[in-house]
């Protein structure tokens, strides 16, 4: 049954280059599809850890940054007579520096905060993406400033025998996100069901208790911060080499809160809650765009429903659509085994 | 009926301060391997604090915890975990929002040993020991008593099987000294039968216990040796039989409580 409807939705996914025809409406796609990557490595963190960060997008735009910076070269003085120089490098290589970087940062920053938990980790994360948009915003010589980085390359991938396969236009991108977005799926389903995932969750629900046991704390919830922060940043290559400009704006605040309303509405800590608030909220605005006359009733519209979701449904719409699931479930069959009564703080 | 007699754990001069309180003074007493030792006294007489500090919780302000061999002071909690010392809560603990079994497969952490690579790129390794600890949690699970329970949600459990539970998180965790603050507190008296019976089992596996208790009856009769501390100091330590005839005992904390004890 759960199968069945993972290759429906697999095989819907894939086909939708065949019957969407309209490029404006893939490029939504396409940007949707990077945010979702972006919520699912933010859920990590916040729905697996229980850590919040507000700083997320500085991974993403480090992401973007290095993976530019290296696809492109530069040429940069680090003292007056002490010049650092990088011909441009392939991007499928510059896309995984990207990644690494990204996940060096999330390392740091989980050593740093995870010392100071709760409030302060929120306000570290806040800063260091703060700290991180002026330095992209004041070194000129290395991130052009506001004057953004430009003309940055696409992917390209030439298999031995075959031509260069560049991927230029909406066709390509489309399924570049679509296969980077099922292995970031993967990656992080596998990680929650491990012993890592439960070690994550451990913390999360009772650390005493996880600790007492022989969980150690630090080293679970730097891992999930290095994860998270990886797939982050190779969001943010995507992105980068997909809309081929890159400026500081990518570090703004609002990155950040759009990522983790993707989370808290979509359910913080289920594997389908940021894919399903990803996509509502990546194509809301669009759709309401095409309905409303006027700016203000967009967003006014996208606001109410926010607030709609999450004051109705507190834990999300998967967990809420779970649980209804369930109920039908029950009164079906009702020899079928209970997989938890859970509390039920559903709709009413 | 005690083990081999060999030290297991020793607590030499132990103090614990929370600022100018001392909650703990020049604590010293062994625990043997393989027997069941109680710690026993009024309310706030340090045992929950002497606890914490032999696992981790707490620093120690002067004296030595050496298990095994092994110094403790200084360790964290899951650390000393490792070596083998694992403890129960006073105040009940589980993981609440997850099942019986994900419980059960979290107090198995240290069984399994699959990396995160592994994990990452799915190796059959990593499948292979997924299906061997969900064996090993319906093992422990058998062996407490609660396997019927193990989809249910922690938190739908009744008291009586939550303590269960607690019990079997710690006992996953394979402990070769298991301490327990207060597990029978707010039972009814079958579940404190039923409790006991399992006491008897986990030693019957060569598992060393140190008790925190106040069931006096439950104390008395599965104790091999009591040790009893009233404000931070050890007061009496010896047989169950003259705890229950010391003075000293009986001033400071068995008081009407030895009546009880004695039917
Ligand atoms: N975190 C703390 N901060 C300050 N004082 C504390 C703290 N924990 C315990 N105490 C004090 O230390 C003393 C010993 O407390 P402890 O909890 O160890 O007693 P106990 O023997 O376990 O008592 P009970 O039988 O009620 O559980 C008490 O005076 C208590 O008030
Ligand atoms: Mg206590």
């Amino acid at each position: 049954m759960r199968r069945l409807a993972i290759l429906a939705l697999l095989a819907l996914l894939l086909s939708v280059p065949l019957w969407v025809g309209n490029f404006y409406v893939l490029h939504v796609l396409i940007v949707t599809g990077i945010f979702t990557i972006a919520a699912m490595s933010l859920n990590l963190l916040l729905g697996y850890t229980g850590q919040l960060s507000l700083g997320h997008a500085v991974f993403f735009g480090i992401g973007a940054y290095v993976s530019a910076l290296v696809s492109l070269g530069f040429a940069v003085h680090l003292a007056p007579d002490w010049l650092v120089t990088l011909d441009p490098q392939p991007v499928w290589l510059a896309m995984l520096c990207a990644v690494a970087i990204a996940g060096l940062c999330g390392w740091a920053i989980g050593r740093v905060s995870f010392k100071v938990r709760g409030a302060y980790f929120v306000i570290v994360t806040i800063s260091f993406a703060e700290v991180a948009r002026l330095v992209a915003l004041n070194w000129d010589e290395l991130t052009q400033g506001p004057m953004a980085l430009n003309n940055i390359p696409p992917l390209a991938v030439s298999l031995p025998g075959l031509d260069e396969f560049d991927f230029i236009g909406k066709v390509p991108n489309y399924y570049l996100v679509l296969v980077a977005a099922i292995l970031a799926y993967v990656v992080i389903a596998r990680l929650v069901h491990s012993r890592a995932g439960r070690a994550m969750i451990a913390l999360k629900e009772n650390e005493p208790l996880a600790s007492s046991v022989g969980i150690e704390v630090t080293r679970y919830l730097v891992l999930a911060a290095v994860v998270s922060a990886a797939i982050a940043g190779a969001a943010g290559a995507l992105y980068a080499h997909y809309i081929q400009i890159v400026d500081p704006n990518v570090f703004m605040f609002l990155y950040t809160v759009t990522m983790v309303i993707m989370v808290v509405a979509g359910g913080k800590g289920t594997l389908a809650g940021p894919i399903v608030g990803g996509l509502i909220f990546g194509l809301l605005p669009e759709v309401l765009r095409s309905f409303a006359i006027r700016p203000e009733v967009q967003w006014v519209a996208y606001g109410v429903l926010m607030i709609l979701i999450v004051y109705l449904l507190p834990n999300g719409i998967v967990p809420a659509v779970a649980s209804l699931w369930n109920r039908a479930g029950r009164a079906d069959a009702p020899a079928a085994p209970t997989t938890g009564s859970s509390p039920g703080r559903i709709v009413p | 009926m005690s083990g081999d007699g060999k030290t297991a754990l020793s607590v030499d001069r132990l103090s614990i301060r929370f600022g100018g309180l001392t909650a703990v003074e020049s604590m010293t007493f062994d625990v043997r391997e393989g027997e069941v030792l109680s710690l026993i006294g009024p309310n706030g007489a340090g045992k929950t604090s002497a606890f914490n500090a032999i696992t981790g919780y707490l620093p120690a302000a002067s004296g030595e915890i050496v298990y095994r061999g092994v110094r403790l002071n200084g360790l964290k909690p899951s650390r000393i975990a490792v070596l083998g010392v694992v403890r129960t809560f006073q105040k009940t603990s589980v993981f609440a929002g997850r099942t019986v079994l994900d419980n059960i497969l979290i107090g198995l952490h240290l069984q399994s040993r699959q990396s995160v690579l592994a994990i990452i790129l799915g190796l059959p390794s990593v499948a292979r020991e997924e299906r061997r600890l969900v064996e090993q949690a319906r093992e422990v699970l058998n062996f407490v008593g609660i396997e019927s329970h193990k989809d249910k949600l922690a938190s739908s459990l009744a008291y009586g099987e939550l303590r269960m539970l607690e019990v079997a998180v710690a006992l996953a965790a394979r402990p070769t000294l298991l301490l327990l603050d207060e597990p029978v507190a707010g039972m009814n008296s079958t579940e404190t039968m039923n409790f006991m019976a399992m006491l008897g089992r986990i030693r019957a596996r060569g598992v060393t216990i140190l008790l925190v208790e106040h069931d006096m009856k439950m104390v008395m009769r599965i104790s091999d040796r009591v040790v009893c501390l009233n404000q931070g100091h050890i007061i009496a330590d010896g047989p169950p039989a003259d705890i229950q005839r010391h003075p000293d005992v009986i001033r400071a904390y068995l008081g009407e409580r030895h009546a009880r004890a004695q039917g």
